[in-house]
């Protein structure tokens, strides 16, 4: 199966499918808060873009309300929040050094290679379009996970999070034409409730010990000091 | 006939070569609200110093003096294997990209000589950062070309391009990885701006400028000449594999003129990108180019990968 003989739409859902990989990446080098909620927003953007393909070429309606939703919510609403948290809180001239900068990289591409090895037997049967793609959403899932382990500044855990619910619903448009409406419009609700929450929780912990860096919270304030 | 087009051709592309640096000026004075110099201001500039004489130090050697003639032939050979307005010649026929790359690199490793040949201190410094920066913008040139050839598998260039024009519109993952790889790759090695600032002589940060400090003249010219030629290749190697759309394909006339406005629109709007990108991004420092192009070679990489994976290459 070569990529020159499918269709048009697929061959531009697989492109997004790698652009998305790419972005996921990106998030994981990257040491500076507002280019990382920057980076975060660009992924959002190929989402809907995949989201708004997704819809022309199966000819689904109601994916271009989901692509419309993660277009205001992801590309707009919650980098804007995260980006003015990041402002307010003087905290986006930090340049996060990043521990073992080198290790995470190698650590995310073998993640990429496990989700292919995971995925390859349930996709035998179906198309090669399928497996590519889930193997990508699941790939940014874990590097989600992998990118809430090595940094240690909160909004990067908050971008973390999100870039989870990306990959989950790249593979919701891919491999399943979307959730019904209910679910998404529910999803779609909860990250930004979840936003909002986070954005308090910031100032929690900030009033509490004094910095974002959630690695001071493994110290017992009272025995360290 | 035909090897009379392929020497045809590599003619254009050397008298195309100082428009283009011409142009690029001329947008990126627009851009900053400034007056711009003529588009033939570097045909001038050329000519210059063509006329004046050459100032040889008497430290120089033999490399000092023949280096700028080897340079700039390097350039014009390998001018003659990229496909600028059609794609059926002898001389691309003939040769492979792994040729090109070759050629650009013994150009640096003469150039590389004759700055350290003088003995100045920013010879030795600018062959240094050059040599540097090379290393680690060939691996990933060859990276990207790799994911390009493996998808056409050839590595010639003209057969390449051959197949990505009888493929028709195909979007392909690794193309786009790769384009953007050989993007970086292209502004690193003609020392554009966010690596290297071709239009100061300012000390710390020079890298190309710093080289051909000592010469002058004829010699400079020449020099000059071949970074132009450089840029151009660069920019057609861009143009004319990720959008082969315009190129000749049979030696008709008409089809000849008609690749030659197509290849020098493309080039036109290339150039204005990269006025635009130049505008926009400062300078970094020199110890930032290695990140730059580490992610340059990420980029290759991932075009390679993804053409295995992606696209079902098995």
């Amino acid at each position: 199966m070569n990529i020159g003989q499918l269709d048009f739409y697929t061959q531009a859902i697989l492109s997004l499918a790698a652009l998305v990989g790419l972005t996921s990446f990106l998030m994981l080098g990257q040491g500076r808060l507002l280019r990382l909620v920057f980076v975060f927003a660009v992924q959002g953007l190929l989402l809907a873009l995949t989201t708004a393909v997704a819809a022309y070429s199966l000819n689904i309606p109601h994916l271009y309300i989901s692509a419309a939703l993660t277009l205001i919510l992801k590309v707009i609403v919650i980098p804007w929040m995260l980006r003015r948290l990041a402002l307010q809180m003087n905290i986006h001239r930090d340049v996060e050094a990043l521990k073992n900068n080198t290790a995470v990289m190698l650590g995310g591409a073998s993640l990429m290679l496990f989700s292919y090895y995971i995925l390859h037997p349930i996709v035998q049967t179906s198309s090669i379009v399928m497996l590519n793609a889930l193997a990508v959403s699941l790939s940014v899932m874990l590097l989600g996970m992998l990118l809430m382990i090595s940094h240690r500044q909160a909004v990067a855990h908050v971008v973390g999070f999100m870039s989870i619910e990306n990959g989950l619903f790249f593979a919701a448009v891919v491999a399943t034409h979307g959730m019904p409406m209910v679910v998404e419009l529910g999803v779609a609700f909860d990250v930004l409730i979840a936003a909002v929450l986070f954005g308090i929780f910031f100032f929690h912990i900030r009033t509490s010990i004094d910095s974002l860096d959630v690695d001071l919270l493994n110290r017992l304030s009272e025995v360290d000091k | 006939m035909n090897w009379l087009l392929a020497a045809l051709q590599t003619a254009l592309f050397v008298a195309l070569a100082p428009l283009l640096a011409g142009w690029i000026k001329w947008c990126k004075c627009r851009l900053q609200n400034r007056k711009a110099p003529s588009l033939f201001q570097p045909y001038r500039d050329l000519l210059k110093l063509t006329r004046k004489q050459p100032v040889v130090s008497h430290q120089a050697s033999w490399i000092f003096t023949t280096s700028p003639y080897i340079i700039f032939s390097a350039m014009v050979l390998a001018a003659s294997i990229v496909p600028l307005i059609a794609v059926d010649l002898p001389t691309s026929a003939n040769a492979d990209v792994i040729v090109l790359i070759g050629f650009f690199s013994f150009a640096r490793f003469f150039l590389a000589l004759a700055g350290l040949d003088i003995g100045t201190a920013f010879g030795g410094m600018g062959s240094s950062r050059e040599m540097t920066i090379s290393s680690l913008a060939e691996p990933a040139m060859l990276m990207s070309v790799f994911a390009l050839t493996m998808s056409a598998s050839t590595t010639n260039l003209s057969f390449a391009i051959g197949h990505v024009l009888h493929e028709g519109l195909v979007l392909r993952p690794s193309f786009i990885f790769a384009l953007f790889s050989l993007m970086l790759v292209a502004i690193a090695e003609t020392g554009r701006i966010p690596v290297d600032n071709p239009a100061t002589h300012l000390e710390l940060t020079m890298i190309h400028e710093a080289m051909i400090l000592e010469y002058s003249g004829r010699h400079l010219a020449l020099i000059e000449w071949a970074s132009q030629l450089k840029l151009l290749l660069y920019g057609v190697l861009i143009a004319n594999i990720f959008f082969p759309w315009g190129i000749a394909e049979t030696l008709a006339f008409e089809s000849l003129s008609y690749g030659l406005l197509a290849v020098i629109g493309k080039l036109a709007l290339l150039a204005l990108l990269l006025a635009l990108s130049e505008t926009l991004f400062a300078k970094m420092r020199l110890f930032r180019v290695q990140e730059f192009l580490s992610f340059a070679y990420l980029l290759g990489l991932l075009g390679m990968l993804s053409h295995i994976i992606l696209e079902g290459a098995r």
